[in-house]
């Protein structure tokens, strides 16, 4: 009992909204940037440096009154590959998701080929995904495949 | 929508003959008027004198006018004006840009942005559609056919955009064999020998080049460049292995002929020159003929 008390002090609990947990907790403030929450007016609050049994150290986000589209939580597909989202509605759990690294991924990865134009000039990259474990990403641009080592978030 | 050649890839089997039967046409009658009154965009921005004559020749002889610089020096691209904004300024001025220019994906960017269609003429060691499209039309016209070729390579295998789209492009075509000879620094990649197991199609490596190119229809020629060796004395072991000598295609089949894109350095002797088998220079000037095709099917003008 007192335990679960600790627990949800950590992060309080919210009516309405989204729950993203299993961040890796060192990718906490580029998922907050990929999904803009640092440009919205809701109420958020995150927990980070959790402790995780899966990914050693974890962070959690709790977004008041947001629910995402499938296209744009996907986007953190690459960072947060474990992430799981709870939908909160009148304080309980009413849908579960996970995340699915999309087809196509725009902006948010670097090409590696530093002879790419993407590289050279402001341009959003764009990948087709080749494969997705281990993560192969063509550029659409240069057609040079950025692999899982290579692979660097802008 | 407008049509761009950024990829070899960008056309499918019909456009690749299609394009092979207009160059055939434009090779009995070279000059047309199909380009009156049309400006065509060519913009090196580096330089590639063989590539950018071959254009502007096509050009000419469809009747169209030339605007553009032949390197980055001569144009604003030195006062540091963006790709996009070069690109957005041009597209006001000519009904189709050609390009070339030394950053990969430069190519598919300036298609975007440009209102008008877009001819790679190469970006970087990306892509060179059109060099690949004469290619097959020389291969077209001494073979009589595309299907059933045995198809040596030769050299860097690795770094050679050359190979690797006409590599593509002939897989389109019946049964083709491909093998490749290359030293262990300049394989065929990975990708485009998975992209030949997927269609069935049979290839073989070797290491050295020897009298197993008497089974050869074509046998395809490239640069083994200095630099793309990290150990200069792993360069030195094989720049003078893959040296094709006139008396290496004693035994070869009569219909055999040897290609190379050119320019070369010492990958092909000059005594081969004379034999019958070679067939680099009339190569290039069937870049010509495939250029007028490729700019005449691109802005639907036959
Ligand atoms: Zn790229």
């Amino acid at each position: 009992m007192e335990e679960n008390v600790k627990k949800k002090l950590k992060v309080s609990a919210i009516k309405d909204g989204t729950v993203i947990d299993h961040i890796p907790a060192q990718n906490l403030f580029k998922v907050i940037s990929i999904l803009r929450l640092d440009h919205i007016d809701n109420q958020i609050t995150f927990g980070t440096n959790l402790e995780s049994y899966k990914l050693g150290s974890k962070a959690i986000i709790k977004v008041s009154d947001k629910f995402f589209e499938d296209d744009e939580i996907n986007k953190i597909a690459l960072i947060a590959p474990h992430a799981k989202l709870n939908i909160i509605r009148n304080y309980a759990v009413t849908e579960k998701k996970e995340v699915e690294i999309p087809a196509e991924i725009r902006g948010i990865v670097r090409c590696f080929n530093p002879r790419c134009i993407t590289n050279n000039e402001a341009i959003t990259t764009r990948f087709a995904v080749i494969s997705k474990s281990p993560i192969a990403l063509k550029c659409h641009y240069c057609e040079k495949i950025t692999d899982q080592e290579h692979l660097q978030i802008q | 929508m407008k049509k761009d050649l950024i990829s070899i890839t960008d056309y499918s089997k019909e456009e690749y003959l299609r394009i092979l039967e207009l160059a055939a046409f434009f090779e009995l009658n070279p000059n047309q008027n199909l380009l009156n009154g049309k400006v065509v965009a060519s913009l090196f921005f580096e330089p590639s004198t063989r590539t950018r004559l071959s254009f502007e020749t096509a050009i000419s002889r469809l009747g169209g006018r030339v605007i553009g610089f032949a390197d980055a020096g001569s144009s604003s691209v030195t006062k540091g004006e963006t790709l996009h904004d070069t690109i957005r300024m041009i597209s006001n001025y000519a009904d189709l840009i050609v390009m070339r220019h030394p950053l990969e994906g430069a190519a598919r960017y300036a298609a975007e942005i440009a209102s008008v269609p877009v001819i790679n003429a190469g970006d970087g060691a990306n892509q060179h559609p059109t060099q690949t499209l004469l290619d097959m039309y020389s291969i077209l016209k001494t073979q009589g056919t595309l299907d059933n070729l045995n198809i040596f390579m030769v050299g860097d295998l690795k770094y050679g955009r050359t190979v690797h789209s006409l590599l593509m492009a002939m897989s389109d075509f019946e049964n083709p064999i491909f093998n490749f000879i290359a030293p262990d620094e300049l394989l065929m990649p990975d990708e485009y020998k998975m992209h030949l197991r997927e269609k069935g199609i049979r290839y073989f490596e070797h290491r050295e080049f020897t009298d197993i190119i008497s089974a050869a229809d074509i046998i395809y020629m490239t640069r083994v460049q200095k630099e793309r060796f990290s150990d200069p004395i792993e360069y030195e072991k094989v720049k003078n292995i893959y040296i094709l000598r006139d008396r290496m295609l004693k035994n070869t089949k009569p219909n055999v002929r040897v290609l190379h894109p050119l320019p070369r350095v010492n990958e092909i002797h000059t005594d081969v020159d004379r034999n019958e088998k070679a067939y680099y220079f009339d190569q290039a000037l069937n870049g010509v003929f495939t250029r007028e095709a490729i700019i005449a099917h691109t802005l639907n003008l036959i």
